[in-house]
């Protein structure tokens, strides 16, 4: 279970990761500037296990993946939104940081919510309000790539099954 | 089965007689690009696979512009990284800094981009090159490394929008940047997600190659997965001399199937300018006319060219800066550079009091070479003006083409072209 940090619609990833920090790409260096220009003090207080909720296009602008490695290396356990920008979406698939798009459960979700996640049945549970919700499901490719553990187990693998 | 120059590019790549919109595809890669951010993770993640080679290295494009010239002890890190790859893999395209250019000017101008290609290039910006008849389109680092290890990337094949722009009597100083603001202004940030962006009609032919390439440059910022142009005369006359190879050529079916068709005159569309925090802010340059700014920027991969050069003089021809602006000047490549000095258009910028850099992205991204401060405002010819983009979370950006930027740079606010003749 995890606490839900929420955002607004159209989180761009130079604020997910302003562009001053990417002189650097360790998870660490990424993670202590995470959501920095959204006057939260997310970063600081974030714990591991805990929801990122957004609205819709999250993620939209820069092809930057330091943005999804920030909020992976943060201990965010998933990322629920209205809908994702394309690049992100791509980028958090490849790099095995967990996505979901429910626009109930957005709307059903307060900041600071205690939230539990199944991943592997998209069942998306609000402890605190006592409601649940079922996010959209993922097409076969992709359940097979989020199976893998991302891009790079996935083409390995199947270069080893050829 | 009819399909749009999009389906065509694709289903080619993946040797398929056809694809329709939705279906998931493996396709072939002609170039695989990446720039000193995007570039070191890529490389860290290429580490990861089994494969020590990439798949060609002669199709594969790296250019240190981001953070170059090097800004700091840890870009130069990153861009050495990316040196030391680009050596050890005997990457051709590999282009140094003093022979480098921002990257959506410089690889079009060096003839790697061509009608037909397939290109994935791990920068957002990388749709640029639809305005010469390709399929490309903004990864990020993972993808781009699975691009250098296997020259194949999955794709989900995009519907396809259809912009039809009537007309050639355009306002007088109207560009390609006018036409895609006002676009994203109707569309929204969101509004072509996922989908292919077609430009079409009297107007778009009649628009050169560099206000070609500011409009799909911009078509991330509808979120489109790209932005095409079918190449005609003026792509062929653009090729010549620079294309080192040949080229298929693909155009839409006249039956194709479209998710949406949006016609405009290109007569009603007003000099545009989007307010901060979104490119979809776009309202026309009068009712911001007035607004007191601190700097402006010209230049970048959206209006870094020749064109967008020579229309900013015109502007500031025999005219100052005004003292209390910043007018900062960034040619895209070297060429256009040496192209601008060659027809004086440096020196007017210069008499007029403008900084003129070498190529780099520095600024637009909030890198270098011109950060805001807190409560700075600045008129930008750039493609983005999210919160915190160049520099300080309180500063702002408004967006506008070359000529309403050096205009606003000689009133000291944003202003319309006219006000300042």
């Amino acid at each position: 279970m995890g606490k839900a940090w929420k955002f607004g619609h159209d989180i761009d990833t130079d604020v997910i990761l302003p562009a001053r920090y990417l002189n650097k790409s360790t998870p660490e260096h990424l993670a202590a500037h995470c959501m920095e220009d959204a006057g939260t003090q997310f970063a600081q207080e974030v714990k591991s296990g805990d929801i990122m909720v957004g609205g819709k296009n999250f993620g939209c602008g820069s092809s930057r993946e330091h943005a999804p490695i920030a909020i992976k290396a943060c201990g965010i356990k998933v990322v629920i939104a209205e809908s994702f920008a394309r690049i992100f979406y791509r980028n958090a698939l490849n790099i095995g940081l967990p996505i979901m798009e429910c626009p109930e459960a957005v709307a059903g979700i307060s900041p600071g919510d205690e939230i539990e996640v199944d991943l592997a049945t998209g069942i998306i549970e609000n402890k605190t309000t006592n409601t649940q919700f079922q996010a959209r499901s993922f097409p076969p490719f992709m359940q097979e790539l989020i199976r893998a553990g991302g891009l790079i187990p996935y083409v390995e693998g199947r270069k080893k099954n050829a | 089965m009819s399909m749009t120059i999009t389906e065509k590019i694709l289903a080619q790549h993946a040797g398929l007689e056809n694809v329709v919109p939705g279906q998931l595809i493996n396709a072939k890669l002609d170039l695989v690009l990446a720039n000193d951010v995007t570039g070191p993770v890529a490389i860290q993640e290429f580490a990861k696979f089994s494969t020590k080679n990439v798949f060609d290295p002669t199709k594969v494009a790296l250019v240190p512009d981001h953070f170059a010239p090097n800004k700091d002890i840890l870009s130069a890190e990153q861009c050495k990284m990316m040196r030391d790859f680009a050596r050890s893999q005997e990457i051709e395209h590999y282009f140094e800094v003093g022979r480098m250019g921002i990257e959506h000017c410089l690889l079009p101008e060096q003839g790697l981009t061509l009608p037909g290609d397939l290109i994935i290039g791990a920068d957002s910006h990388t749709c640029t090159y639809g305005a010469v008849g390709a399929f490309a389109t903004g990864v990020g680092s993972t993808d781009l490394a699975a691009g250098l290890a296997t020259g194949e990337a999955w794709f989900r094949v995009p519907e396809s929008m259809k912009f039809i722009f009537h007309g050639t009597d355009f306002q007088k100083w109207v560009g390609g940047k006018d036409l895609i603001l006002y676009l994203i202004g109707k569309l929204g940030v969101d509004g072509a997600r996922y989908r292919a962006m077609e430009f079409t009609g009297e107007a778009i032919s009649a628009l050169s190659i560099d206000h070609r390439f500011t409009m799909c440059n911009m078509a991330i910022e509808a979120g489109a997965k790209n932005g095409i142009i079918a190449p005609d005369d003026k792509t062929f006359a653009y090729l010549e001399g620079r294309a080192r190879r040949s080229y298929p050529l693909y155009y839409s079916d006249k039956d194709a199937q479209y998710i949406d068709v949006q016609e405009f005159n290109v007569a009603d569309i007003p000099l545009q300018v989007s307010y901060p925090h979104s490119p979809e802010n776009a309202k026309p340059v009068q009712e911001a006319s007035g607004i007191k700014i601190d700097q402006v920027v010209i230049g970048s991969c959206t209006n870094g060219r020749l064109e967008d050069l020579r229309l900013a003089a015109e502007i500031l021809r025999g005219k100052k800066v005004h003292p209390e602006i910043r007018l900062l000047v960034f040619p895209g490549t070297q060429t256009i550079l040496k192209d601008a000095m060659r027809e004086g258009i440096i020196e007017t910028l210069i008499d007029a009091g403008a900084a003129v850099s070498t190529p780099t992205c520095g600024p637009c991204l909030g890198g270098h070479m011109g950060i805001l401060a807190k409560g700075e405002r600045a008129v930008s010819t750039t493609n983005r003006n999210f919160v915190g983009r160049m520099g300080h979370v309180e500063s702002e950006i408004y967006l506008a083409n070359p000529a309403v930027a050096a205009a606003s740079a000689i009133k000291g606010q944003i202003a319309h072209p006219e006000e300042v003749f």
